[in-house]
């Protein structure tokens, strides 16, 4: 999936920095750091930019490269910003073969955007995702925590329409 | 402690948590209070019953009646009715079938009734976030029993004489990997265990409900894999996208540290084991052992070549054990009842269970837990209840991304590891994903290599370049543009793959496309020769046609097209025209007298 450098300036908090800073001096000097700092950092500011990348780099002391790319390298990681409403719409074996590409396909078009991005007014963010395991109420997807099972493409409007 | 009279079990695994299982809780426990039963009555919330198809579900005990659809709604009715007057609520019970009589009780179910659960056998059945419910069952005598009463060999023999083989996917005898990481010399006496909870496979989720509805079968497992291969810590690798499993596995390790059954001195022994988890991030890779491990180790999940395995050289260099979810799941039941017991079920080569996870066109979509050897006919016809809407059973898929398909006519094929490699397909974790005659085999291999180009971690050529250009001769033939010679250059391709590919996702890629060229040859070429697609879902080879004899001229279906492709006047026959058509479909939508088809 489309993972590419964010062009939202950045606007961490000192809150959250200090937040970040006492996650970084919890895990400094195990072994495997890295992963549980960047996932901690994700879910303090909600996505990686580059400013944090460097804090995380700095404060672990390893390479900013490496930093880069173990965030770079795994799906659950993201470089840009997401929504206030976050879509995931399974694109997993169960669901394909149930017609989620349908589905997938009618919130493209509502929403205008492709997956991997956001919507100008940076309500919604779009992405595929492999397997949420709700297979059995497949095709599904997840808007925040809520979860859409058993969809068809023309339920894709009144379920967008709740999210104001 | 106080007796109740009745318990009323309400699954909270992903499935029914998805359709509601946690405001039924509420209204239950609301209601109880209401009509004055909470002292009589207590609410259970339990791990995956299997029957996600037909959830959220409620059980209530003594009777056993298997209450299924259930809304909040139907709450009042159940506690008034059943718990307070003792009448079962007949229209709420399972039901197969249209016309088929309801159903009281779990067991009697065709569903159930050709199912033997080891694996999952406490799922469904306790509250997961309760270690005494789990005690109560026999939790931890086995490993009270290893530590007290057994030397680690005494345990790995037991293991090796159940025959039981990895249910991760390759199926390479547990009880061999047990006695390599035994006997294994570390540097500095430092081993590890690890369980692989990376559930990669998008149609397979038994390692979820096994960890959402049972985690401490496998925390007794791995500390029992501790003590016989030498290992004082471990670690649980999980997918951070399941965060129920997440919560209930550390719920899970809490209580088992407080009850002295993980940390030092377990059982007063001497024996120390603690476990750790390590949340992943999203690697379909990362299911690959070395990949795994070093994916823990904090770095890029990218495999690496073996020798040395990991029961040599694995996490931080020092020798480890690593077995998937289900396999530790097993390792209690086996001890409790005897290798011998668990090598009497299931075939020769394959002894004991195999859970599926039952997807795609099938009416009982969930999780099923059979004797290896079951035949395919069994899993769709009786436990699962055939194709919904009277469709025709096409095939079936195993393995996913790794593994191949079963065609209808082999649909009496034993499902062992043994029998499935036979025909090109492959047991894998367990993802059993059903095709009807509308998927089109060409579109279904397509979508697995888009899978694998999107997962693939780039560090070797032939899995990151070889699959693009799979990828792009089947979007070829499926667009239209195929020739006979791009068939012949695919199967070349996936020969190659095949032999070069590093790690095994790289070398099992090809396995979707080989496996349907095979099985489903005659609809490549129907691809190649004809330019149609026999399942009429490759967009580029459909046609829109209209039956002059049946179009009545009502103009909806012109009004409907986006395309402005439908020509004709008011009470005449419409037309297509096929070069502006897009082929969305809109117009068959929306014709009343069923007067379009596409072919």
């Amino acid at each position: 999936m489309p993972n590419v450098k964010t062009v939202v300036p950045y606007n961490g908090t000192p809150e959250q920095e200090a937040r970040l800073r006492s996650v970084i001096a919890e895990h400094k000097g195990q072994p495997g750091a890295t992963m549980p700092v960047l996932q901690a950092a994700q879910e303090i500011f909600g996505y990686l930019p580059e400013e944090v990348q460097i804090m995380v780099a700095e404060g672990l002391d390893i390479p900013l490269s490496e930093v880069y790319g173990v965030a770079s390298f795994y799906a659950q990681f993201t470089l840009n910003p997401k929504g206030k409403y976050q879509i995931s719409l399974c694109l997993g074996t169960a669901c394909y073969v149930k017609g989620a590409s349908d589905v997938l396909e009618a919130v493209q078009q509502r929403l205008g955007i492709k997956p991997g991005s956001i919507t100008p007014d940076g309500k919604f963010s779009l992405d595929a995702c492999r397997c949420i395991g709700a297979c059995g109420l497949a095709p599904v997807m997840m808007i925040n925590n809520d979860v859409y099972g058993r969809l068809t493409p023309d339920q894709v409007g009144a379920i967008l329409d709740r999210y104001e | 402690m106080n007796f109740v009279r009745s318990h009323i079990l309400v699954c909270t695994g992903t499935g029914c948590s998805s359709s509601n299982s946690p405001k039924i809780i509420e209204a239950f426990e609301r209601e109880l209070k209401a009509q004055g039963m909470d002292q009589e009555a207590r609410v259970v919330k339990t791990g995956c019953f299997g029957l996600c198809a037909m959830g959220p579900v409620v059980l209530i005990y003594p009777e056993g009646a298997f209450y299924t659809h259930v809304t909040p709604d139907d709450v009042p009715e159940i506690v008034s009715e059943h718990i307070v007057k003792g009448r079962i609520v007949q229209r709420l019970l399972h039901k197969e079938g249209e016309n088929a009589e309801k159903v009281t009780s779990l067991s009697d179910t065709r569903f159930y009734k050709n199912q033997y659960r080891i694996a999952l056998r406490n799922c469904g059945v306790i509250n997961p976030e309760s270690i005494d419910e789990y005690i109560g069952t026999g939790g931890y005598e086995a490993l009270g029993r290893a530590l007290t009463e057994q030397t680690p060999q005494q345990v790995i023999d037991a293991i090796l004489a159940s025959g039981l083989r990895g249910r991760g996917g390759a199926g390479f005898p547990t009880g061999r990997k047990w006695q390599m990481t035994h006997d294994a010399v570390s540097p500095d006496g430092v081993k590890f265990v690890c369980c692989n909870a990376d559930e990669g496979d998008p149609g397979a989720f038994m390692d979820r409900s096994v960890l959402e509805g049972d985690p401490h079968s496998v925390i007794e497992a791995m500390t029992i894999a501790g003590y016989a291969i030498g290992a004082h810590q471990g670690y649980i690798y999980v997918r951070a996208e399941y965060p129920i499993a997440v919560h209930r596995l550390q719920v899970a390790i809490d209580q088992a540290r407080e009850y002295g059954l993980l940390g030092k001195n377990i059982f007063e022994t001497g024996f120390d084991f603690d476990l750790e988890l390590r949340l992943g991030a999203g690697a379909f890779v990362c299911g690959e052992e070395t990949a795994l491990m070093t994916s823990i180790e904090g770095k890029r999940g990218e495999p690496h070549p073996r020798p040395p395995f990991p029961a040599n050289k694995g996490l931080f260099q020092r020798p480890t054990l690593l077995n998937n979810v289900e396999t530790y799941a097993n390792i209690t039941w086996i001890l409790n009842n005897g290798p011998d017991k668990f090598a009497a079920i299931g075939t020769k080569g394959s002894t004991g269970t195999k859970v599926f996870a039952l997807g795609g066109k099938i009416t009982n979509t969930g999780l099923v837990e059979i004797p290896m050897g079951t035949t395919l006919r069994t899993v769709i016809e009786d436990i699962g209840g055939g194709c919904p809407n009277g469709k025709k059973f096409k095939a079936a898929q195993t393995g996913g991304p790794s593994g191949g398909c079963i065609p209808a006519s082999l649909i009496d094929t034993p499902m062992d590891y043994d029998s499935l490699g036979a025909i090109g397909s492959m047991m894998g974790s367990g993802g059993l994903i059903v095709m009807d005659e509308d998927n089109c085999m060409v579109d279904i291999a397509k979508f697995f290599l888009e899978f694998i180009i999107d997962e693939s971690c780039g560090k070797c050529s032939p899995c990151r370049i070889g699959t693009k250009r799979l990828y792009d001769l089947l979007t070829k033939i499926t667009e239209g543009n195929g020739t006979l010679e791009d068939i012949t250059t695919i199967e070349e391709l996936c020969e190659h793959i095949k032999q070069s590919a590093l790690c095994g996702l790289g070398q099992t890629a090809p396995n979707p496309v080989l496996s349907t060229l095979h099985h489903f040859r005659d609809e490549y070429i129907a691809h190649v020769v004809e330019k149609r697609c026999p399942a009429g879902v490759c967009k580029n080879l459909l046609h829109f046609v209209i039956d002059p004899g049946k179009c009545k001229g009502c103009t909806l279906c012109a009004k409907n097209c986006p395309a402005g492709a439908i020509m004709g006047a008011v009470k005449a026959p419409h037309v297509i025209d096929p070069n502006k058509c897009i082929k969305c479909g809109a117009c068959m939508d929306n014709c009343r007298f069923g007067a379009i088809s596409k072919h």
